[in-house]
């Protein structure tokens, strides 16, 4: 026997959560409760989270003998080509051509060396490369959206890519991901991981999209939009973004000089 | 200390792009010394999760921890990936659990990484709806002297141990939520 699908609900109901969990968040900052400087797991607007996030507190490790190693990449590992995602099919894809740069630093602000980033992330039509994304916009023959690349010895990635489209989903109805590129970093301790997505400047979609306001904080949630830098662009070419990142959580040079 | 960049949900379409062929075998099929570590990722109603990414991190069989380069290796004239050398052992996988929320690591079993330590792979865990990964680790057998598993009642303590299984095999399944919830670790 089929059941009916439920009814999406409205935006409405979903921004009305949004404000409540803002508000809570906000009362109990002012209340002494420090910064929520990372996305709460358990965000009932975000409807995948509800059943995917522990409930029982997560706890605390009492050595990390591993964990403060992690894997490491090499020249092997990444081809010259891979971080220029325009240039991975024969002709060249449609949309804004944009350069993507940053930095990659610790919490003390020292360069990540060496390091993998990977992204991932939509057509200039809001499409994935994906069969799992049916959204009815055109599929790009000049597009995949994956790249990868080694930080230098600044700590800095540089990806040439096109401005992806903003893509509706089902979280509720006319629920639409502002446009963003998915990040993927590894620091020198695999309890740097952080997999992320970078957010463009004053995207009309921020205040109705639960993933980008799972985190409470306003400051934290600026954290992940690029600026957009004149003296990137370059002239008939493309337009340049910046945004660096920093990887939370114990770097193994920490603990050896917190010993 | 400068604030971090916070962490968003892998989303549902890392799939072009995470994943890479051979990602879960960090030794070639047939390896004398290999084992298999298998399991679920299961959400708080006890269903499989079809769009999770698990990372494995572990020291070599002697408790080395420097790893090696080599586990996306590229061939450089096609750009397609040519698969770990065989030689070193990267102490790296990446696997995305199947259409059953099922995956599947084959490797070396991990020595100990401090003197006296107890083995253990440590796991990171992405997932469509998880907006922040979770860390936790499979500990192929249960031991005197471990300062985590030491600390947990009980019930807690076994969702991190796996379970042997025939042939070299062992099963391990992730519990994101509900009663069986699996340990997972904050570091600070």
């Amino acid at each position: 026997m089929s059941t009916n699908p439920p009814t999406p609900e409205p935006q409405a109901v979903i921004d009305a959560e949004m404000a409540r969990v803002q508000a809570e968040a906000e009362k109990a900052h002012a209340d002494g409760a420090p910064e929520e400087l990372q996305p709460r797991r358990d965000y009932p607007p975000y409807r995948s989270s509800v059943l995917r996030h522990p409930k029982r507190p997560l706890v605390a490790a009492p050595e990390a003998f591993t964990e403060l190693r992690g894997p490491v990449f090499g020249v092997t590992d990444v081809t010259e080509l891979d971080s220029d995602l325009t240039r991975q099919h024969h002709g060249e894809p449609l949309g804004e051509r944009i350069v993507v740069t940053g930095r990659v630093l610790d919490r003390d602000g020292r360069p990540v060396r060496g390091q993998l980033v990977e992204i991932w992330q939509a057509n200039a039509s809001g499409r994935y490369a994906h069969k799992g994304d049916q959204h009815p916009a055109p599929l790009d023959p000049n597009f995949t959206g994956a790249g990868r690349c080694l930080t230098d010895d600044e700590g800095r990635y540089t990806f040439t890519s096109i401005k992806p489209g903003a893509y509706p989903w089902r979280n509720h109805l006319n629920a639409w991901r502002p446009a963003h590129i998915h990040f993927s970093l590894f620091g020198t301790a695999f309890t740097q991981r952080l997999v992320t997505q970078m957010y463009f400047p004053n995207d009309p979609l921020f205040p109705y999209d639960p993933i980008f306001n799972s985190i409470t904080d306003e400051r934290a949630r600026q954290r992940l939009i690029s600026t957009y830098d004149h003296d990137l662009s370059s002239p008939e070419w493309s337009l340049g973004y910046r945004w660096d990142i920093v990887l939370d959580g114990p770097s193994a040079t920490w603990m050896e000089e917190g010993r | 200390m400068r604030p971090p960049t916070p962490s968003q949900t892998v989303g549902p379409f890392f799939g072009y792009a995470l994943p890479f062929p051979g990602g879960g075998d960090l030794v070639p099929p047939g390896h004398p010394r290999a084992i298999t570590v298998h399991g679920a990722v299961l959400d708080g109603a006890g269903q499989p999760i079809p769009d999770a990414l698990l990372e494995f991190w572990q020291a070599d069989p002697a408790g080395g921890l420097a790893g090696a380069p080599g586990s996306m290796r590229r061939d450089p004239v096609t750009g397609s990936f040519a698969g770990r050398s065989g030689v070193g052992f990267t102490g790296f996988g990446r696997v995305a659990t199947d259409a059953d929320g099922h995956w599947t690591l084959r490797t070396l079993p991990p020595g100990p990484a401090a003197p006296g330590a107890l083995p253990y792979i440590s796991v990171c865990v992405f997932a469509r709806g998880l907006l922040h990964h979770l860390y936790t680790r499979v500990y192929l057998e249960d031991g005197a002297g471990d300062p985590l598993l030491d600390s947990l009642d009980p019930d807690r303590r076994a969702t991190l141990i796996a379970r042997p299984e025939q042939d070299g095999a062992y099963r391990f399944d992730i519990h994101l939520q509900g009663s069986e919830e699996t340990v997972f670790l904050d570091f600070g």
